[in-house]
């Protein structure tokens, strides 16, 4: 029986007059559970049958915090019903069952339930769903962060057409490296493995393995996208069918969120050109520029039901410049967000799917110009002007951040990078923002290599952030400290070596504000396995040595006008606290 | 029968029908819910079992009886009718609900028939009981209330 389909918002005090959707095609539960859930105070809708509890949350998105089915439905596999739930409206699910062998349960869990309740139930087991849904809310903020770090990252990656890194496996998966980064304060340097209470694998969610996602999202189309699909295209062998399942749940998350976004802030920003020195502030270019994405990717997508995408119907308005490219993703096939920007020198239509809210469309970023002057603007980074003005300033981007002399980690930085290799904030890069005239040389692919290059770049550099991917992924078992200390040295290695890639283009919008965050502790940006060590405190960042050419020994010397960025532009650091996490690395 | 009797009389039979296992925890579970909104929510919980239970049962006989044997859709049917079982907390027809599921995974369709006519048998014998302790339960509270 359906009931009231539609709830109001709440308006008590949470937990009570929580929205439960129950769905059980036993009649006698159902009503039992009605009961229980009552008694709870929460406010109860019931349904005997799995397509209209779909049916019944799809014409009202909002209108449920949290579902419970049962696992065994006439018409519709109950975890079936779970992996629509949780792609279509990623709202928490509990699957009951009487059969509580750990096959089921286990399988319930790999679908996606935050919970498996055996039956008979007990009202006290109802008592606490509310828990799951606060914490989804409180997860969801940080996974957010962290895409779109993750997804700067790959822009600007994917401008720098660096190669490809493979994937890690880190020891975190975003959820527990912010957990970490929460405990911890900054990031942190435990163990990888220990943070999270799962003992899933976790998965680090590099930019190139974003990638594989987002190609594969949109290959399938975004309307039928399923964690099975997606992880048979990816073709990528350690990865499970739930790391796919988790992140589809926060990548569309971050496009939903990215609509909201878009509807709320824009205001002019233009893109053509440095969008993201736009006067809306760094937020505000970015929305811009997701606006646009959205919009490409509205059209692309044919979201079900819309629920993800927006519906910005938006600013369309964009200048021109946007529109190009929209119209170039419109082009790319499926639907998927494939935004080109302009500049890139590489355009990879799956680039920017992701993130095109980043980046704004060619313009930007173009960290193409590392050369000394570095007309880009990070459009992400907060690091603050006055601090990057600083000339060949030792970097220290963070105070805290203790040296590291990454042996073999410069390499990696630049491979991820994505663009923002500039944010690394030590001014190294990019961009022309007008971040002060720091100028860190660009370290071009060879930095990669470079290990001596990170202990040339003086070790005062405290590298609180950015860790490459590269990082992450040569060195699985980096230690976040490590990586953050690092950073500064790798920042500059890679900045330069940003620089000199072709990332310029791809304005690294990124949305992390690593450099926001480069007050503390090195953080990583990239949670999702980018580990770009955004944790951009750009305002410490000096660039002592970083500046000198010599220091650089095998990159080119770009210089890296990391200062320029235009960190007004850049996001809020408050934004973005997300790129903290320290290392994603587990 | 005077009120006091009868609620002697009420309380011993539940009593009786925990102890001789006929009922388990999730039938006080029940009890806790019934509350002035819904003052007979045991009672209706229980008919709308064995209104509901009928139809299971039926497919169970019917998956039974087909040759050749499915078990896996007997499996199932039974796992539905044990659900069902375990909301009012049959503790006896569920014993013999597992009973069952043993045997089908083993594909012992004698076991299966064996068991289900104990099945049936429980289920029925239940039925009475919690008729007449209702019905008890009913005049011992028409007998407080009047």
């Amino acid at each position: 029986m359906m009931d009231n389909g539609f709830s109001s918002p709440r308006n008590d005090a949470f937990p009570a007059g929580l929205r439960v959707l129950v769905v059980d095609d036993d009649p006698t539960w159902l009503k039992i559970l009605e009961k229980m859930l009552k008694k709870c105070s929460y406010e109860v809708t019931t349904c005997a049958l799995a397509r209209d509890a779909l049916h019944l949350l799809r014409e009202r998105k909002d209108g449920y915090d949290i579902v419970i089915s049962d696992v065994n439905m006439p018409d519709m596999d109950g975890f079936k019903l779970l992996e629509h739930v949780g792609l279509e409206m990623d709202l928490p699910v509990i699957m009951m069952s009487v059969d509580g062998e750990t096959s089921r349960v286990m399988k319930g869990v790999q679908h996606g339930a935050c919970d498996y309740l055996l039956k008979p139930i007990r009202m006290k087991e109802l008592r606490n769903i509310w828990q799951h849904v606060f914490r989804k809310k409180i997860n969801e903020v940080r996974d957010i962060e962290i895409l779109e770090g993750m997804e700067t990252i790959q822009m600007t990656r994917n401008g720098l057409d660096l190669p490809d890194d493979g994937h890690l496996v880190c020891g975190e998966d975003l959820t527990s490296v912010k957990k970490r980064k929460d405990i911890e304060g900054k990031h942190d340097d435990k163990d990888p493995g220990d943070n999270s209470s799962t003992k899933k694998a976790r998965v680090v969610w590099s930019v190139d393995l974003h990638q594989k996602f987002v190609k594969a999202v949109n290959q399938i189309g975004f309307d039928k996208v399923g964690p099975k699909k997606i992880l048979d295209l990816m073709n990528v062998p350690w990865l499970t069918r739930e790391n796919v399942a988790s992140h589809l749940q926060k990548y569309r998350l971050y496009l939903s969120r990215l609509q909201r976004e878009d509807t709320v802030s824009l205001d002019g920003i233009k893109h053509s050109d440095s969008p993201l020195r736009d006067s809306a502030g760094s937020f505000g270019n970015q929305n811009s520029i997701n606006k646009q994405q959205l919009d490409v990717a509205n059209r692309s997508y044919g979201f079900p039901g819309n629920s993800l995408l927006v519906q910005n119907t938006e600013p369309r308005s964009h200048d021109s410049e946007r529109k190009g490219i929209v119209s170039k993703s419109a082009a790319e096939p499926k639907g998927a967000l494939s935004f080109e920007v302009p500049d890139s020198r590489k355009p990879k239509s799956s680039q920017m799917e992701f993130g095109h809210s980043f980046i704004s469309p060619g313009s930007e970023v173009n960290f193409a110009e590392f050369d000394s002057n570095f007309p880009t603007r990070f459009s992400w980074c907060e690091v603050p002007q006055t601090q990057l003005k600083q000339e060949p300033k030792p970097l220290h981007l963070d105070d805290g951040l203790s040296q590291l002399t990454l042996p073999g980690k410069q390499q990696r930085i630049q491979a991820d990078y994505p663009q923002p290799a500039p944010p690394i904030i030590s001014g190294s890069s990019v961009t022309e923002r007008d971040i002060g005239s720091v100028k860190i040389k660009p370290l071009n692919d060879e930095c990669r290599n470079n290990a001596s290059l990170a202990s040339s770049i003086g070790s005062t550099i405290e590298t609180s952030h950015v860790q490459t991917k590269t990082h992450a992924a040569s060195h699985q078992a980096f230690d976040p400290i490590s990586i953050n200390t690092s950073s500064m040295k790798n920042q500059t290695s890679y900045s330069s070596c940003i620089s000199d890639l072709e990332s310029t283009q791809k304005n690294i919008n990124w949305g992390l504000s690593p450099f926001a965050t480069l007050d503390d502790d090195l953080q990583v940006c990239w949670v999702q396995g980018d580990c770009y060590a955004m944790n951009l405190g750009l305002q410490n960042i000096e660039f002592p040595e970083y500046c000198d050419p010599g220091l650089i020994a095998d990159a080119p010397t770009y210089l890296y006008d990391a200062v320029r960025f235009d960190y007004e532009n850049l996001y809020d650091p408050t934004e973005y606290p997300l790129i903290e996490q320290g290392l994603f690395i587990a | 029968m005077d009120r006091r009797h009868l609620r002697q009389q009420v309380t011993y039979v539940r009593k009786s029908l925990f102890d001789q296992g006929y009922l388990d925890d999730q039938f006080m579970q029940l009890e806790d819910l019934q509350d002035d909104a819904n003052p007979n929510f045991v009672e209706e919980i229980v008919a709308s079992f064995y209104s509901d239970s009928a139809r299971l049962i039926q497919n169970i006989e019917q998956a039974l009886v087909s040759r050749p044997v499915d078990f896996g859709k007997l499996d199932d049917c039974m796992h539905q009718f044990k659900g069902s079982s375990s909301s009012i907390g049959a503790k006896k027809v569920n014993m013999e609900c597992s009973q069952f599921r043993e045997y089908c995974c083993a594909g012992n369709i004698e076991g299966c028939i064996r068991t289900f006519q104990q099945i049936k048998q429980e289920h029925a014998t239940l039925r009475k009981k919690l008729e007449n302790f209702f019905q008890l339960a009913r005049q011992a509270g028409q007998a407080e209330t009047a």
